[in-house]
């Protein structure tokens, strides 16, 4: 009986299962690969913005501090974004005639809102409360990056929740004293630099940690990492 | 082995498990010749064109569950659980005769499973792809399943391996991987016959793709059984452990009805029996409509009949120390839980049970009825029947009156519980169908090589 398949139908049959499973093997990676890059976190992505604001000249360059702007966010969950008046407190009487700024001024004098495009946002199922991370030691650039240094605001982080995890597993790693949660060059402490706090030079972020873990009380693991302390 | 002369002349010798009168050649062509030249018969589209129109309904019941939720069926507080768990026990339960039939009675050298273990693992198949239809449509999110699945995630949280819930996943997946290879493993052989009997060139190319080169050599023959084997040892475990895993679903809970020891092999018991019921409710219909009652003979009947009455009674005993254990434990919960079961507003489903699952399919032990096949099939639905009550029984009843009587509440399925359960028999039945007209429905290898047992010519092997 004269054979059905060709000859090569058997090499293709051996390469063919051990190519699915390879196939199979790529395509975890790819999807993996995928759910953590940029694209889809949008992490260190540029956001278009209605005015090209940035953070390096107002933060970086004129040392102005991130409260100024962001009011609410030692008493609020939400940090706050700034209404064009607070623009207008220094731009009414410098380069008030900067076409670059000319959204800002229409916005004043219309009485509408700029629509800024929201950089870091979390998903509705999260509970985030900006003022006790502030409050307890955590720095803006801790989560947010190197805001100082943003000619154009970007996110910093994933926003995952193994990001989040990342330090509520280990909160010594972020902690910083709190007179420099609001220092936006804030570094931690090494041997080249060190931190001082209550007198002693720490060179070791993890020891600086550990004591201010116990001296701001920050909370056990257990509540930092118990699911209904975000998922309320 | 004696000489078929001295072995005829014995008084008493048993039915042969296949007609006399076959040779290799007669039954390969009568069961290839099924799928090959019988072509699609009016009857066989009547059947399939019912099954077909339930599966449009499960069809339109999913697009109505993943639109509005769960809520459509009648499950609420405090019985969250309805058909759904109840359908999904009932499905996986009915699977596992068909590995039984495979698997196990192939390691105990059991000739009777022959002619019936392909499409009882066909059945094995089907239902366990109707049983996971349940647990992906009883979700809230159901295109969130896969959270379900211990895979890294941006997450960094694995699923809750202390839930029975998770055990199902990976019982239910393990199941329906190994049937499903050990069941194609054996159709390996038969694709080849069909390829080389197919006339047309598509037939022969696809039956040919599915036989994996087969050439019949002893090489592949060894390799064969070798592979049987395994699969067969791996199967049998699973026969146990699967169901016993899904009992787990309730026997984790303190629920009074069901925090109960008994379960596992009380679950496994009836799983088997609901499975025997459900290949008899099959091949019974199969072997009148296709003429197979030479290869399907009546001692297969006849010992699955027996097969059924045996783990009906251990189901029995499990019914038994249920009603016994409740009252002798002197536990107040577990007595009211017994009394409400009996004469609460579920009893009409209890004494049902009682009397679909215990006291008809005792007729069995009568030979004129289960020599009869019509009463035998009765018989079959009536089991199936009761095995679903029992489910029933067991997740709703338990579920509506528990601890506080503030807590208790009625169960009232809605017509889009009657359509998601009558759905997956579509699902069951198209898939059914399908498999009678394009595979061949017994195995052709495993009856050939029955047929030295009563041919005359003195074969000698």
């Amino acid at each position: 009986m004269a054979q059905l398949f060709h000859r090569s139908t058997n090499l293709i049959a051996r390469f063919s299962i051990f190519g699915a499973v390879v196939f199979i093997g790529l395509l975890g990676y790819a999807l993996y690969t995928i759910a953590l890059s940029s694209w889809y976190t949008r992490q260190n992505y540029v956001e278009e913005q209605p005015v090209p604001f940035s953070h390096r000249h107002h933060v970086g360059e004129l040392g102005i501090d991130c409260r100024y702007c962001h009011t609410s966010v030692e008493k609020s969950s939400f940090a706050g974004l700034p209404p064009t008046q607070t623009c207008m407190t220094c731009h009414s009487q410098i380069w008030t005639n900067a076409s670059m700024l000319e959204p800002v001024r229409a916005s004043y004098r219309d009485d509408q809102s700029l629509a800024w495009v929201r950089v870091n946002a979390l998903p509705d199922f999260v509970y985030f409360d900006h003022s006790i991370h502030v409050n307890k030691g955590i720095g803006c650039t801790s989560c947010h990056g190197p805001v100082g240094d943003m000619a154009l605001t970007y996110r910093a982080g994933t926003l995952y929740m193994s990001w989040c995890l990342e330090c509520h597993r280990q909160p010594e790693k972020n902690l910083r004293p709190k007179s420099e949660v609001f220092n936006a060059f804030y570094q931690q402490p090494n041997s080249a630099h060190p931190v001082e706090f209550e007198g002693v030079a720490y060179t070791s972020q993890l020891e600086l940690g550990k004591k201010l873990s116990s001296e701001y009380k920050i909370q056990p693991l257990q509540t930092l990492q118990s699911c209904s302390t975000c998922h309320r | 082995m004696e000489s078929e002369g001295s072995q005829k002349s014995i008084a008493v010798k048993p039915e042969p498990l296949i007609s006399p009168g076959h040779t290799f050649s007669s039954v390969t062509d009568k069961i290839s010749a099924i799928v090959l030249s019988r072509g699609t018969t009016p009857g066989w589209v009547f059947g399939f064109l019912i099954g077909f129109a339930l599966l449009m309904l499960l069809n339109m019941v999913v697009g109505l569950l993943m639109i509005k939720g769960v809520g459509i069926w009648g499950i609420r507080i405090p019985v969250a659980w309805g058909f759904a768990i109840v359908n999904f026990v009932w499905w996986i339960g009915i699977g596992h005769a068909g590995t039984l039939i495979s698997a196990i009675l192939l390691l105990l050298h059991q000739k009777w499973r022959t002619s019936i273990n392909r499409f009882a693992e066909a059945m094995t198949i089907f239902a366990v792809m109707c049983a996971g239809m349940f647990p992906l449509l009883h979700m809230g999110r159901p295109w969130m399943f896969y959270y379900l699945m211990p895979y890294p995630n941006p997450m960094w949280l694995w699923p809750q391996f202390r839930s029975p819930l998770v055990w199902d996943v990976f019982a239910v997946s393990t199941y329906f991987t190994v049937s499903l290879l050990f069941w194609f493993v054996g159709l390996i052989p038969d694709f080849a016959t069909l390829r080389d009997r197919a006339t047309s060139k598509a037939t022969k190319i696809i039956y040919g793709m599915l036989s994996m080169g087969w050439r019949g050599s002893a090489v592949h023959w060894s390799r064969y059984e070798t592979a049987s084997l395994l699969l067969a040892g791996l199967a049998t475990p699973l026969v146990v452990s699967v169901h016993t895993v899904v009992s787990f679903d309730f026997t984790i809970a303190i629920v009074p009805g069901w925090h109960s020891t008994i379960f596992p092999p009380y679950f496994v018991a009836g799983a088997i029996y609901s499975g025997f019921a459900m290949v008899l409710t099959l091949a019974i219909p199969v072997r009148k409509y296709y003429q197979l009652e030479d290869l399907i003979t009546d001692r297969h009947m006849d010992i699955m009949a027996k097969v059924m009455l045996a783990t009906g009674l251990i189901v029995a005993y499990g019914y038994a120390m249920e009603a016994f254990t409740a009252f002798y434990s002197g536990n107040r919960l577990e007595h009211d839980m017994m009394v409400n079961r009996m004469f609460g507003p579920y009893a009409a489903a209890y004494w049902a049970l009682i009397a679909t699952n215990i006291a008809i399919p005792q007729l069995i032990w009568f030979k004129k009825v289960r020599r009869n096949m019509v009463s035998l099939f009765i018989i079959s639905l009536v089991v199936n029947l009761g095995m679903w009550l029992e489910r029933f029984v067991i997740v709703v009843v338990s579920l509506s009156h528990d601890f506080i009587p503030s807590s208790w509440g009625i169960y009232a399925p809605t017509r889009w519980d009657w359509a998601t359960y009558l759905g997956t028999i579509g699902l069951f039945f198209t898939l059914f169908y399908l498999f009678l007209r394009f595979l061949p429905m017994i195995s052709i290898v495993e009856v050939r090589s029955l047929v030295h047992e009563t041919s005359e010519e003195g074969h000698h092997h």
